[in-house]
């Protein structure tokens, strides 16, 4: 079975999300296949002024170790990333993150929109973008830029999300390939490991 | 939203080192990509009007340079940073020298040289102190100086103060507001002297007890890091401190080992070996 008709090109997957993801996020990380090769990289949007306790909490159900990288950190294979408070967190060509405290996007910093197409950029289209649950518009044009790069885009079903304006944001803004529920997102998830074993 | 090629990106750092002797050519890419594009938007230009403009009109560069660097900072950025700074780190440097020199470096609009000015002044020892806060950038260096900042940016400013513990009751005992700008008082500054100076091109200038460059490292590539902290290591006596963003790290750096960690959430290094 190949629901979603996947393939192991993917190098990397891109996650953005706001108000109302985090319930999300949790059970994706919960589920997460054992040993899933690729790397994860999230950008949430997240109290400015509160360093700690963000990515602990992200912590507890995953199985794999939630890490908010250092500038210049190399991406590694499997590692789960989350984007540091009061950062933009960018993804450079030789595969290393590149921090930064430029101006706000879309009213926030780190901004989904900033992650999500400098990942378009380097990984092009072996890359899988998906925006969560969000009350503003942020992201919509990271995934714009996914999709216009060859990658996979994906979108937290609407009638699901406690706040729709950011994946109806992203419907909006470009072609979304799949429409899906967080517990279709973690079969998606199942089905992407299997390709690489 | 344009986009431009990292071509032409080498193209417009090649031609502003040749004819005006900055170098952005080992400034890390997707900031200064995002950068570019900020000021091609903002001014209305393409890669071939403002390859044009650099060109021909020398004037623009400071314009440019102010818009290319990024000027975005806050009054006790990290509070826990500016308690370990208090209760440890100045604490340590008296134990040797009743005077002492700071350097700020990538100083920007000043809210981190002001705020350790009032720092200083809470621990009664500001008259003690030579600060010399840097910036390549000289029109933000004559912004700092005025010690002014819009009244809508104190909100968080005062946020971080309380968290902080700052022994006045508000940052307000500080500033006067006056025409929607927090206008501080400039005794705070009677210590500090301004100056231009290039971290990438410049030459050592002086010794410190302490250097601060929080966040502004991040916009070079790790050889361009590496090089920076060289001078660092130079600019410091022996056993001086250096302070550097909360997500940054040195350990790739040849020179890390001449450096030990102080303190490793607050990212504050002590040098250790010529």
């Amino acid at each position: 079975m190949n629901k979603y008709n996947l393939n192991n090109s993917f190098k990397a997957v891109v996650i953005g999300g706001s108000a109302g993801s985090f319930q999300g996020m949790v059970k994706i990380l919960s589920q997460l296949p054992k040993g899933f090769p690729l790397p994860i990289i999230m950008c949430l949007h997240r109290l400015k002024h509160v360093r700690n306790g963000f990515v602990e909490a992200l912590s507890i159900k995953s199985v794999v170790q939630v890490t908010e990288p250092h500038d210049k950190e190399n991406i590694k294979k499997g590692g789960v990333y989350l984007a540091p408070a009061n950062y933009h967190m960018s993804v450079e060509l030789g595969h290393y993150f590149a921090l930064s405290t430029e101006e706000m996007v879309n009213n926030s910093r780190p901004a989904i929109d900033i992650t999500l197409s400098t990942c378009g950029f380097v990984y092009k289209e072996k890359l899988i973008g998906i925006l969560l649950s969000g009350a503003n518009r942020d992201g919509a044009q990271g995934m714009r830029a996914i999709h216009e790069k060859g990658g996979l885009t994906i979108v937290q079903e609407p009638t699901e999300c406690m706040i729709d304006t950011m994946p109806k944001a992203a419907l909006a803004a470009t072609k979304i390939d799949h429409v899906l529920r967080v517990d279709q997102i973690v079969e998606f998830f199942k089905e992407l490991d299997k390709q690489y074993r | 939203m344009q986009d431009i090629d990292i071509a032409d990106l080498k193209r417009i750092s090649e031609l502003i080192h040749q004819k005006y002797n900055y170098d952005f050519r080992n400034y890390a890419m997707s900031s200064f990509k995002r950068r570019v594009l900020r000021i091609m938007e903002l001014k209305k230009l393409t890669v071939d009007t403002l390859l044009k403009k650099l060109t021909d009109t020398p004037v623009f560069i400071n314009e440019f340079l102010d818009e290319l660097t990024v000027n975005v900072t806050e009054m006790f950025r990290d509070p826990s940073f500016w308690r370990v700074m208090r209760e440890e780190i100045i604490p340590a440097i008296m134990l040797n020298h009743k005077q002492f020199k700071i350097w700020h470096a990538g100083c920007s609009s000043g809210e981190e040289v002001l705020t350790m000015c009032i720092m200083l002044k809470e621990m009664g020892i500001l008259q003690d102190v030579t600060l010399i806060a840097t910036d390549l950038d000289v029109n933000i260096l004559e912004r700092a100086k005025t010690a002014t900042y819009p009244i809508k940016n104190m909100e968080l400013n005062e946020k971080n103060y309380i968290r902080f513990q700052g022994s006045a009751s508000s940052l307000k005992d500080y500033y006067r507001e006056e025409n929607g700008n927090a206008i501080f008082n400039r005794e705070l500054f009677a210590n500090v002297s301004f100056r231009k100076h290039d971290l990438v091109l410049g030459e050592i200038f002086n010794k410190f007890d302490l250097v601060l460059c929080r966040n502004v490292m991040i916009y070079f590539n790790q050889s361009l890091q590496n090089e920076v902290l060289k001078k660092f290591h130079e600019s410091l006596f022996k056993y001086g401190y250096l302070a550097i963003g909360s997500k940054e790290s040195l350990i790739w750096c040849d020179y890390a080992n001449r450096f030990i960690v102080v303190n490793n959430e607050e990212k504050i290094y002590k040098k250790i070996k010529d």
